[in-house]
């Protein structure tokens, strides 16, 4: 085992790799200067001769039926060069990620705020809006349902899909169940097994992507009457697998490039413009380009569920769980996105890393008239850990524990079952991660003489008065992959060519960089596995196998498995032509500094020597190990790939008086199997971290009657540098036996545990009881 | 649109009597929001960026005529002495950029309830005054007769905002601001305070509490009459809470997304009470260096 205190420059840097900038160490990403110096381009800076400008007309209305659509007026304007609506469509008119419940175009009703309805194609992006809004659409307005109990109530309060329209796995306005029982359940038998018995009901606002990189691609109609888009997404393949019904094309005139990716955070895994934009080119004959202002954005893709849940714990008096009743209930808004495969994780993760012999768990995924949520950063394990985390600390304060020993004395540990009984079969250092934040040295005390690091900071609001400090702690649990048997796999070709006396290995996959640095660490497997310095990274396109999505921390385990894969394959092609050539018969060969080097006979031959012209070129398919579906009833079945463990310690100065709060400081210390790039791993853990604060006391999108109030971000707060603390982070390296490297999926696991540590941190602070996310100042001044 | 482009003052007003009702636009802050978010759509824009005289400003040691497109960065660079509670409002105005961009006359012309300097402005003092040019003349119009509505003004179409004159600081003054994150944020609420020694006068600003910017006058009635000017001894706690309670009954906010009306009350008593404190301190120390 090794740890890595990151502060420690030295170990950022590992030496015992042969290769320069390998795995293991820490190049920098290629578009990092460009991104903070302005000139990297985005796919909102896409442009193309002769293009035109495609917007969307959106319904202002939660629910209403369509009685007509004029779109007469829009095509009088000089400029306009096409309006579409659903009559448009040569297609399928229903599409989505896992159920194709979801209009491309509304057809005769709207079910949320902000669903498009017609688009217009004209040559300046303004013209393409005025037109827009000369639109006449007739709309009978319907009361949204909004509440968990108007949706649970459709004999009177109606339905979002109608049955005989209903497509999705459950029934009425419910999109999607998971039940699951472990051990004896949760009954009155059980119940009086625990000494102690806490129960709270917790509530998580809808919180946003926030990406900075608006929806935007660029459409360009091909000869063979196919189109061309260039877009920014996470999932090229699954794009066009949605997009190919709709346009009436089979998939291979459907080619996708991806184009500069400004953030996603799972915002992307939906489609946005996609369709919109090559409905419009295709209909035109023109490049077509769709850029979302910011509002819009905060319309066009989904959201974090919000969440509403009620748990109820038991424990012996020493300290030992002995069950957890848990109900989850997730507002998937009005189309299904991803709510089953989300309620499936809150479900199958949401007791948390802890050992509980008797679980009841009920998560259940509702349709309504708010905006559609799916997938964001902690998928379903963000929303439950604000709940199994707040109980800990509830649980502790019954029992008289301390809230960290608690949970050591519960954590999971390798070997272990899950309640959905799949084992643990890898590294699960839950309790080593508390205690190592634990036993972290505390921040120095307050220095009120410094304005920035008071609660309000420049606003002046405080040069001391009612500031209360308080330190909370929490630790998560987040899948790694694609789970519940999806068939997950990863795509890479490599070459290895000489191009001016070098080898140089060329890596193709079609895997969505969105800032996450795939292709730093793609580069560095190629760097190790062939022993070359320099690689090309081919752009993602359609034009090889699928890469499976940029989400669920997947994407170094998977497209990083892929390429090692590759990488292997062309080595073993290279060898293989030494032997014949040279009469080789070494077993001990690697290919080290450019060159074929055999650790007993020393250097054999220059790579490029050995290549010639005959470059080698192979692609390789990774697969995860398989997993299986959770069973309905009872949630039983070995459901997830790998497991991911974050702890964190929080500490925070509140404004008692005003109920303000400034994060002073927050431990992440994690588990990563192995760090490819450790600067890159910290720089997920701090982003993780970050937005998880974000989550804890300000990131809401605020709905009255399914309607949002706050999209822009002048009122959709995310933290700016002065909210954001330091972020101290340990790692540590225990290698899953099961993944390429060893690795572990990196990017969720802290958006999952550090939230709760936040909230905690401001109970011991202020005393209040605090079960909703985000902390508002009201909560804490007891304003209504 | 029309988009006009004076390279004088004089041209300004020329330009302004023959589009009355063009927008003025100087550092883009507010303006350029507005329009990219299309919630305005004016028939023509007066470009100020080529008046230099508007980033001026000039002192004759008993006020500041602060020129209109003066930016928030230079008020908290060169005038934190004769003006402390708007440099104080200035520190508080978005993010690096914005203040480099955006000015008090910005301010003025938006008028929005939540505008960070107007506080400030009222606090320093009812001579406080907005300076409006046209060819028909200049007006010098009260600060406290200034804000008609929300985002509403008492400017002529035709007027422009040349300067706003504000008394130097004879005395302690304050500012906070309540907003839910740390920096680059729109008021939830806002308040200003000022001690006016020289007449034994209190001056106070309410933000993002009213349909208008706002005073607490009878806080300051009340204040002025509580406060142990002559001998510097700290209020009795009751008069500080009384002076919180007045200043909480003085605004008229609403709910809405960024905070509730309860809050926002319950918030401007903290920062009346906290700003009170602050000021006294600051006054005696005055008082003892005079004595």
């Amino acid at each position: 085992m090794t740890t890595r205190p990151v502060q420690a420059e030295k170990n950022l840097q590992r030496i015992d790799q042969a290769s320069k900038d390998g795995i293991g160490q820490s190049p920098l990403r290629p578009d990092g200067t460009l991104k903070v110096k302005g000139e990297f381009a985005y796919s909102s800076d896409l442009w193309h001769e002769d293009m035109l400008w495609g917007t969307a007309l959106r319904s202002p209305h939660p629910r209403a039926n369509i009685r007509s659509v004029d779109v007469s007026a829009a095509l009088a304007v000089p400029g306009v060069h096409a309006v579409l609506t659903h009559e448009d469509i040569p297609g399928a008119k229903f599409y989505g990620l896992e159920i194709a419940d979801q209009p491309a175009l509304a057809v005769d009703k709207v079910r949320y705020q902000g669903e498009p309805v017609a688009l217009v194609a004209a040559d300046h992006p303004e013209t393409a809006r005025r037109a827009a809004k000369r639109i006449v659409v007739d709309y009978e307005v319907l009361t949204p349902i909004t509440t968990e109990q108007q949706c649970l109530d459709p004999e009177t309060h109606g339905y979002v899909h109608e049955p005989h329209e209903y497509k999705a796995r459950a029934h009425g306005n419910l999109c999607h169940e998971q039940r699951l029982v472990a051990g004896r359940g949760v009954t009155d038998e059980v119940r009086a097994l625990a000494d102690v018995v806490v129960a709270g009901e917790y509530e998580v606002g809808m919180q946003d992507q926030a990406f900075l990189g608006p929806e935007s691609g660029l459409a360009v109609p091909a000869e063979d009457g196919g189109v061309d888009l260039y877009i920014a997404t996470q999932w090229l393949h699954a794009d066009r697998q949605q997009m190919a019904p709709v346009l009436a094309l089979p998939e291979e005139r459907i080619r996708l490039t991806l184009a500069g990716v400004g953030g996603a955070f799972g915002g992307r895994e939906d489609l946005s413009m996609q369709i919109h934009a090559c409905l419009l080119a295709l209909h035109t004959r023109r490049p077509v380009k769709i850029v979302y202002s910011r509002d819009e954005s905060f319309f066009g893709h989904v959201h974090r569920h919000p969440a509403r849940m009620r748990y109820e714990h038991g424990a012996t008096r020493d300290g030992k769980l002995v069950f957890a009743d848990c109900r989850i209930v997730l507002d998937g808004g009005a189309y299904a996105s991803t709510s089953a495969a989300v309620a499936g994780n809150a479900a199958s993760l949401g007791h948390g890393p802890y050992v509980i012999p008797n679980v009841r768990m009920h998560a259940l995924a509702l349709y309504s008239n708010n905006p559609p949520c799916g997938a964001m950063r902690g998928f379903g394990a963000v929303q439950a850990a604000f709940g199994y985390e707040s109980q800990m600390d509830r649980l502790a304060a019954a029992l008289g524990m301390d809230p960290v020993e608690l949970r050591q004395l519960n954590a999971v540990a390798q070997g272990d079952l899950m309640p959905t009984g799949q084992p643990i079969d890898a590294p699960a250092p839950v309790a080593e991660l508390l205690q190592r934040a634990k036993d972290r040295p505390l921040p120095p005390p307050l220095d009120p003489s410094d304005q920035r690091a008071l609660p309000g900071a420049l606003s002046n609001t405080s040069h001391g008065e009612g500031i209360v400090r308080g330190v909370g702690y929490s630790v998560g649990i987040k899948n790694v992959g694609f789970s519940e048997g999806f068939d997950d796999y990863s795509t890479a070709r490599v070459r290895l060519e000489v191009i001016g006396g070098e080898p140089v290995a060329l890596v193709h996959t079609a895997a969505a960089e969105v800032g996450q640095g795939g292709i730093t660490v793609h580069a560095q497997i190629a760097r190790t596995e062939l022993g070359v310095e320099r690689v090309t990274i081919h752009p993602a396109t359609t034009g090889i196998g699928s890469a499976g999505s940029t989400s669920a921390s997947r994407q170094t385990y998977m497209t990083g498995g892929a390429v090692k894969l590759a990488a292997e394959a062309v080595r073993e092609v290279l060898l293989d032509r030494g032997r014949r050539r040279y009469g080789w018969t070494h077993r001990d060969l690697t290919l080290t500094g450019g060159q074929v080097v055999s650790a007993s006979a020393g250097v054999l031959a220059p790579l490029a020597e050995l290549l010639g012209d005959e470059p080698v070129e192979q692609t390789r398919v990774h697969r995860h190990r398989p997993t299986a579906a959770l069973d309905p009833e009872t949630g039983q079945g070995f459901g997830h790939v790998q497991y991911s463990f974050c702890a964190n310690r929080a500490v925070v100065d509140v404004d008692v008086e005003l109920g303000l709060v400034r994060v002073v400081e927050l431990t992440a210390v994690q588990d990563v199997g192995r760090a490819l790039n450790p600067l890159a791993v910290v720089g997920q853990i701090h982003g993780g971290c970050t937005q998880a604060l974000g989550l804890a006391v300000m990131e809401e999108i605020v709905l009255t009657d399914g309607k949002v109030r706050n999209a822009s971000f002048t009122d959709y707060l995310i933290p700016t540098i002065l909210d954001t603390p330091p972020i101290p982070v340990e790692l540590l390296e225990l290698p899953d036996p099961h993944a390429p490297y060893g690795l572990r999926g990196v990017g969720e696991a802290p958006t999952v545990s550090a939230t709760p540590s936040i909230v905690a941190a401001i109970r011991q602070a202020t005393g209040k009881a605090l079960t909703r996310i985000p902390v508002r100042p009201e909560h804490l001044t007891d304003t209504p | 649109m029309e988009f006009l482009r004076p390279a004088t003052w004089d041209e300004a007003l020329v330009a302004m009597a023959e589009h009355p009702g063009a927008l003025p636009v100087s550092g883009g802050t507010d303006v350029m929001v507005e329009l990219n978010f299309d919630l305005r759509r004016p028939s023509a824009i007066l470009d100020l960026n080529r008046v230099g005289e508007l980033t001026e400003w000039s002192t004759d040691g008993s006020s500041v005529r602060l020129g209109a497109a003066v930016p928030y960065a230079r008020i908290i660079d060169e005038l934190s002495v004769p003006l402390p509670g708007l440099a104080l409002a200035a520190r508080t105005v978005g993010s690096p950029q914005i203040r480099n961009r955006g000015s008090v006359g910005g301010n003025l012309g938006a008028a929005s309830p939540a505008g960070d300097a107007h506080p400030a402005l009222l606090a320093a003092g009812r001579g406080v005054r907005v300076e409006a040019h046209s060819v028909r003349g200049v007006r010098l119009i009260p600060i406290d007769e200034f804000y008609l509505g929300v985002k509403r003004h008492c400017l002529a179409p035709d007027e422009l905002i040349r300067a706003v004159r504000i008394p130097v600081a004879d005395g302690p003054q304050q500012f906070s601001k309540v907003g839910t994150r740390n920096a680059m944020v729109i008021a939830v609420c806002a308040f200003a305070l000022a001690l006016h020694p020289a007449d034994r006068t209190v001056g106070t600003g309410l933000g993002s509490a009213a349909p208008t910017p706002r005073r607490a006058d009878l806080a300051e009635a009340y204040l002025a009459d509580a406060l142990a000017w002559e001998s510097g001894d700290p209020p009795a706690d009751g008069v500080v809470r009384r002076f919180g309670e007045l200043v909480a009954a003085a605004a008229d906010p609403i709910d809405d997304v960024r905070g509730t009306a309860a809050y926002r009350r319950h918030a401007l008593a903290v920062l009346a009470r906290r700003t009170l404190a602050w000021c006294w301190n600051d006054y005696r120390e005055q008082l003892g260096r005079t004595a």
